[in-house]
């Protein structure tokens, strides 16, 4: 726990942050605006994503530029069996979590063979599969997507046909998603992925068989994406194949990126940033896309590290630093 | 089978048309330090390279400890009990100090599918780190990030590294390039500690050093051994003294 805070302010900030998560649904309730809890859902299912894929894209070096295909693949394992009637949220979860491990550990053991901008291309290229996969199954309702009509069911255990239920039980997934994530960057196997990242031919020579270490990261990150996919098909109600888009891809690489990539709270720093800005400006203008990219840009060009290498710097002066 | 510890024959390797190992035969034996030295483009790290099986070799074989390794790859070598260092520094310029050496400690403590427990307090792998880094003088430095050093002291690292893997044989592929007299006299320090205790296949320009040190050396011109024997032999050989040696050592 205390390595937690070794980075200083961005630990704190999450703390401050979270509270705020946890508090929200009251404050939402109090000012009459139950749109917020919308919102802040949407924002912490794609936060688990984003930390999902700076597992392999901060921590790793690997820049996946597919992998909202996992948030899909997540989505139609609650979709599907619902449209047959099957709400057993239990086995929806699993499904979404093998299919997607499943599917990165094909996808993944091509993709690593290849290095930059290769990588790139195919991981893209298996995700534009996926979603031309959803597209053409017409049964599904192709893409024009399906409704969800029943959001899944956990054997009266918990009831997240309840919008303040979900939104807790996606808090905790965050949570645990990052607890989980911070054990394993620390591990040995953390350790593998990281070197791996600064250079593969090291450690090759001093022993590792990388290739392994970096699919297994590869199907891991694929895992929780594919979770993070069911908690946003239950919350959507109503899914399609554009979830899955590239573009979609590109957007989860910002949310990492923006944070600060390899940082353990910048993917969501990063989300919530992106997120929250795409909402208000495009309340004040129709114009939003323009000041929207300038503002991240702006963002990713001047803090080193992102929003978390801010918070870093800032820490550094205020007394909060990181301590190693 | 005769019992050389690393036994190279025939070995062969084209780079467009160039013969970048030509035919080479090379036996060192155990517990030997072994050098070559050759002009530079003679093939010199293009050998190592096939040795440490970073570079397949285009012909021939390697047998290192009585067992075939020619298709062997470079991770399962290591963890066979060779290590090498690089003659272009080859680090984790982005970790510390101690966590390069620490990687290099775990590759060689069993399987690292190993998800929940913090690898920096587990002593298991700091300690022996520790010791390498103090064995090459490095010890203070170990929770600097490796970035931060002098080019001498990622030398030092290298060697480091490689010890922490705890070889039977070391490649060195100029561990004292780039590196001024002091440091230079350091490694010549640390690789006469290690002398005896590993078998040491050395790369080095440094001829004072190379002929100090070393209880046999072969000499590379062109990617072909030209002549193996003990420095006095080599140093009266006359094709050396004309490929390569020139007034250097008269
Ligand atoms: N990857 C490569 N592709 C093409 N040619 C190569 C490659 N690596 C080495 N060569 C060529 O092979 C020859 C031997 O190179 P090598 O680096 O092994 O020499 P060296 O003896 O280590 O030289 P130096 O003393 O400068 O380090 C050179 O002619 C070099 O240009
Ligand atoms: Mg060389």
């Amino acid at each position: 726990m205390t390595s937690l805070f070794r980075t200083g302010l961005p630990a704190y900030a999450m703390v401050v942050g979270l509270l705020f998560l946890a508090g929200l649904p009251v404050l939402a309730v109090w000012a009459d605006n139950i749109f917020l809890i919308d919102l802040y859902l949407r924002l912490m299912i794609l936060a688990i994503a984003a930390v999902s894929l700076n597992l392999i894209l901060g921590y790793g070096g690997m820049v996946s530029f597919g992998h909202a295909a996992y948030l899909v693949v997540g989505a139609y394992a609650v979709g599907i069996p619902a449209y047959y009637g099957i709400y057993n949220g239990f086995l929806q979860f699993a499904i979404a979590i093998l299919a997607s491990a499943a599917i990165a550990l094909v996808t993944g053991a091509i993709a690593l063979r290849t290095k930059g901008v290769y990588f790139i291309m195919i991981t893209m290229a298996f995700a534009q599969m996926v979603f031309f996969t959803f597209v053409s199954i017409e049964e599904y309702g192709g893409d024009d997507g399906l409704v969800i009509d029943t959001r899944s069911e956990f054997g009266g255990l918990l009831d997240i046909n309840d919008n303040f239920t979900l939104y807790y039980f996606v808090l905790a997934s965050l949570i645990l998603t990052l607890g989980l994530v911070h054990r394993i960057v620390h591990s040995r196997f953390g350790m593998v992925i990281s070197g791996s990242k600064g250079n593969d031919r090291r450690m090759q020579a001093i022993g590792f068989p990388t290739y392994r270490y970096r699919l297994a990261s590869y199907v891991i990150s694929g895992a929780i994406c594919g979770y993070a996919g069911a908690l946003l098909g239950n919350f959507t109600n109503f899914i399609t194949p554009e979830m899955g888009d590239w573009v979609r891809s590109g957007e989860l690489i910002f949310m990492v990126v923006l944070g600060g990539a390899g940082s353990l709270f910048g993917p969501v720093l990063g989300t919530a940033m992106f997120v929250l800005l795409e909402e208000y400006l495009s309340r004040i203008t129709q114009y939003w896309h323009f000041p929207f990219g300038a503002m991240l840009i702006l963002v990713v060009i001047f803090t080193r590290g992102g929003i978390n290498g801010m918070f870093r710097w800032l820490g550094g002066r205020i007394g909060l630093g990181a301590r190693s | 089978m005769s019992g050389a510890f690393l036994e190279v024959r025939n070995l062969y390797k084209n780079y467009g048309g160039i013969a970048a190992t030509d035919h080479v035969d090379l036996d060192v034996r155990e517990s030997e330090l072994h050098a070559i030295i050759g002009p530079n483009g003679a093939g010199k790290t293009t050998l190592i390279s096939q040795l440490s099986g970073e570079v397949p070799p285009d012909g021939g074989r390697i047998r290192f400890a009585g067992r075939d390794i020619t298709s062997t790859p470079a991770y399962r070598r290591s963890l066979l009990g060779l290590a090498r260092s690089f003659q272009i520094t080859s680090l984790m310029l982005d970790m510390t100090v101690l966590e390069n050496v620490s990687l290099a400690v775990q590759a060689h403590a069993g399987h690292s599918f190993r998800f929940w427990k913090a690898a920096r307090s587990e002593s298991e792998l700091v300690e022996p780190a520790m010791e390498a880094l103090r064995s090459v003088g490095l010890g203070e430095r170990a929770h600097d990030v490796a970035r931060a050093m002098s080019h001498g002291e990622h030398r030092q690292l290298e060697i480091a590294m490689a010890l922490a893997t705890r070889p039977t044989l070391l490649l060195l592929d100029e561990p004292m390039a780039g590196m001024g007299v002091e440091e230079s006299q350091r490694m010549v320090e640390i690789l006469r500690n290690l002398k005896g205790e590993k078998t040491m296949l050395l790369i080095e320009h440094d001829m004072d050093a190379v002929f100090t040190l070393a209880d046999r050396i072969s000499v590379l011109v062109y990617g072909r051994v030209i002549a193996t024997g003990t420095p006095e032999e080599i140093r009266n050989d006359e094709a050396v003294r004309q490929a390569y040696l020139g007034d250097e050592v008269a």
